[in-house]
């Protein structure tokens, strides 16, 4: 099989992700039950009249795209492929309300057009003119795995040499204060650097955008490998391990030979085990990381722990903030990642350093 | 295949309407707009009570439309294609929707937070649940369940990604489609973008008022070569070319050129390895709006020049069923393969100014090896299939 690069990245989230040259240098925490993006200056990546009609989604999406096709050199990419658990949600939720409380009169085009799911990839395509395949992925917590996945089949069928891929999810109130209603997201709020002792069903919730750069071609600005993707309906705990190991047997790579494994724990007390599971089993000698914390859970946190693992393996760093346990090793060589959400739409990715 | 429209609940009943000329539009019966005088609309005449009866579901199970609708079709589907065990090899499923649970969503806006009688619904709201509900309805486990929204090319790209993942040895079977229900918020949404006929929509007519929306489901199961061998199963017809490109011209309007068109056409017959002069018939996006018909017009004519070949738009039967258009029309595409005929293209009278582009109104029988399907949304997505009778 071809090597799949990682040629650039850019991330807008809860920590100061924005500035490529810098690595978690300076942890932000929160106490709550939802966290929210740390802003970059739009201004300059967006006009301010454009910026001002824009969805939080659309706007952190440009900005972390713009830092990947920066950093990777590129003006224009073959195709463009996003995963979004709920797209532009906000304008859906104002459109909606809309309706409702005018009883389906004065409404304006511009909420609802904003609401299209495919608005982030099709808005991308437009200001960079790029006329190629451009899909966008909405299933929950594999929304960003689904895009990895298909980007990965199209450069090693040579569909394409380069793909921008993202994850973007907006974090809006009707959708808080309805999974509040039903617990899955907390009802107290948590002190971030407590996430995993919180004791309490639910989740901290967030938002955020990762954009990368992904190439059948190694440039030299490249993070890292992506060796293999694959998610999954339904696991149960049970089958977790051996579903692991025939993963990674695909691969031709032993668990033992996993330098890092980065686990989607969100300090939901009903759903945490699975991670327990591979903590004190199968990677209980190897370093462990988290992330969560920092980034809050939302559909596609796991394009933050995809960032996550880039920087890791360019940087050969493991911040103390990620760290899960008191393992570690000389160097990072293959990083395998695994996430869930409530149970269901489980994922793993590994990564190799370039 | 399985099919859920306005004009039937399997794709031999949908086949009759079209033979028959039946349209499936109506006055809408079963969602309280004001809008109810205003437009016409594709509507599944089955209740979610039936839908739920029909599935073997307790009437209490908190399922959006889209789910139920996208439930019986994908049984249907399987059903048809003769598998007994999901599981037995590397299936998967993908499912293209706009909407997910915005109908029930809507509904329970402000009640969810006045009593938890329809909290079941909360978590529904999103894209992937439908699916989701799709492939525990059918048994599938541990396997590939992803969801595309591209808005109204998403079942289009669903059947495109599937068959890609086929063709790379990802999967051995997978289940491709689309679900999408009715709603206030896509009503009030085309609304406001005044592109709803208050009549029968009239694709391709000088005079074409916009489009009436519909709901339906359809899916297609899609299986690789060697379990076709293996199993020696009958083969309805094979995809044989795809292409995604986009317009990268408008948030929701068509590039008067049709650019995306073109690019996604053309890379569909280089995947296909078809000529120009292969392609029998044309399943046209034909939403009869006044921009996409005037801009796939074009694109046909940019790429097949004066022998565009015949062509219709069955959107005059069942409605623009947005995320599921791409599949329902892909069922079409293979049923007029199998019984070689092409589809009447209804309600057309006066040709377009912009061009003689004339589409199929009539009934036509026709010995057909290839058909070419297009979809195109929201966001410039445009989306072309090939689908032929032989490999």
């Amino acid at each position: 099989m071809k090597p799949i690069y990682i040629n650039s990245i850019g991330s807008v989230s809860a920590q100061k992700t924005y500035n490529n040259r810098e690595f978690l240098t300076d942890v932000v925490s929160y106490f709550d039950t939802e966290i929210r993006v740390i802003d970059p200056d739009y201004k300059q990546f967006i006009p301010p009249a454009a910026a001002r009609r824009m969805a939080k989604g659309i706007k952190m999406s440009t900005v972390s795209s713009q830092i990947a096709m920066t950093e990777a050199g590129l003006e224009n990419v073959d195709a463009i492929i996003v995963g979004t658990g709920l797209g532009c949600i906000g304008d859906s939720e104002k459109f909606v309300s809309a309706i409702i409380d005018n009883n389906e009169q004065f409404l304006t085009p511009t909420r609802f057009i904003q609401s299209s799911h495919n608005t982030v990839a099709g808005q991308i395509a437009l200001g960079i003119g790029c006329k190629g395949h451009n899909f966008t992925f909405v299933h929950s917590s594999i929304s960003f795995e689904s895009a990895l996945m298909d980007s990965k089949m199209m450069l090693e069928n040579n569909e394409a040499e380069n793909i921008l891929v993202g994850g973007v999810d907006e974090l809006v109130s009707h959708h808080i204060d309805t999974h509040k209603l039903i617990g899955h997201i907390k009802k107290e709020p948590v002190a971030t650097k407590d996430l995993l002792q919180s004791g309490t069903k639910g989740m901290i919730m967030g938002e955020g955008a990762s954009f990368f750069v992904l190439s059948n071609k190694k440039l030299p600005s490249c993070y890292a490998e992506l060796v293999a993707i694959s998610t999954y309906n339904t696991l149960s705990k049970e089958s977790l391990i051996a579903k692991v190991k025939s993963f990674l047997e695909e691969s031709k790579t032993l668990p033992e030979t996993i330098d890092l494994v980065i686990l989607g724990n969100n300090g939901d007390i009903e759903f945490d085990h699975y991670y327990d599971t591979l903590r004190n089993d199968l990677f209980k000698d190897t370093p462990q990381a988290y992330y969560k914390h920092l980034c809050g859970e939302f559909d596609t946190a796991s394009g933050f722990a995809f960032w996550l693992a880039n920087k890791i393996l360019k940087t050969q760093t493991v911040p103390e903030a990620v760290q899960l346990n008191q393992k570690s090793k000389p160097t990072t060589g293959t990083v395998l990642l695994y996430n869930q959400y409530r149970g269901e739409n489980h994922s793993l990715t590994l990564l190799r350093r370039c | 295949m399985g099919v859920l429209s306005a004009i039937g609940n399997t794709p031999e009943d949908n086949h009759a309407s079209l033979i028959s000329e039946k349209a499936g539009i109506s006055r809408i019966t079963k969602i309280d707009t004001i809008h109810k005088n205003e437009i016409m609309v594709g509507e599944i005449k089955a209740t979610n009570a039936e839908l739920k009866q029909q599935l073997g579901l307790s009437l209490d199970l908190p399922f959006s439309r889209t789910a139920l609708l996208g439930a019986v079709a994908a049984a249907q589907a399987i059903k048809s294609a003769h598998v007994q065990d999901i599981n037995d090899c590397r299936t998967g499923l993908i499912s293209g929707t706009t909407v997910g649970g915005m109908d029930k969503s809507e509904q329970y806006y402000y009640d969810y937070f006045q009593n938890d009688r329809h909290w079941g619904h909360i978590n529904g709201l999103h894209a992937g649940d439908s699916t989701q509900k799709i492939a525990a309805y059918l048994g599938l486990e541990e396997s590939l369940v992803t969801t595309i929204s591209t808005a109204c090319s998403s079942a289009a790209n669903a059947i495109m990604l599937g068959t890609r993942m086929i063709k790379s040895g990802l999967l051995d079977r997978v289940i491709v489609g689309g679900s999408d229900c009715l709603c206030k918020f896509t009503i009030n949404g085309f609304k406001t973008l005044m592109i709803l006929s208050d009549t029968h929509n009239t694709p391709f007519d000088e005079n074409r008022k916009g489009l009436n929306l519909g709901e339906a489901a359809a899916y297609l199961v899609l299986e690789s070569e060697e379990i076709v061998k293996r199993r020696n199963k009958d083969v309805l017809a094979y995809v044989k070319g795809y292409g995604n490109a986009n317009d990268a011209f408008h948030q929701t309007a068509s590039s008067d050129d049709g650019d995306g068109a073109v690019l996604a056409m053309e890379k569909a017959l280089k995947v296909a390895g078809l000529n120009k002069n292969d392609i029998d018939y044309i399943n046209a996006h034909g939403t009869a709006t006044p921009n996409n018909d005037l801009s796939e017009g074009r694109a046909l004519l940019r790429i097949f020049g004066k022998n565009v070949p015949v062509f219709s738009s069955t959107k005059a039967f069942t409605g623009h069923t947005l995320a599921a258009a791409g599949g329902i029309e892909a069922v079409y595409s293979v049923l007029a393969l199998q019984h070689n005929v092409i589809y009447p293209n209804l309600n057309f009278e006066t040709p377009m100014k912009e061009f003689d582009l004339i589409p199929q109104t009539q009934l036509k029988e026709k010995k057909l090896r290839t058909v070419l399907s297009n979809s195109f949304g929201f966001g410039g997505n445009c989306s072309t299939l090939i689908f032929s009778k032989e490999a």
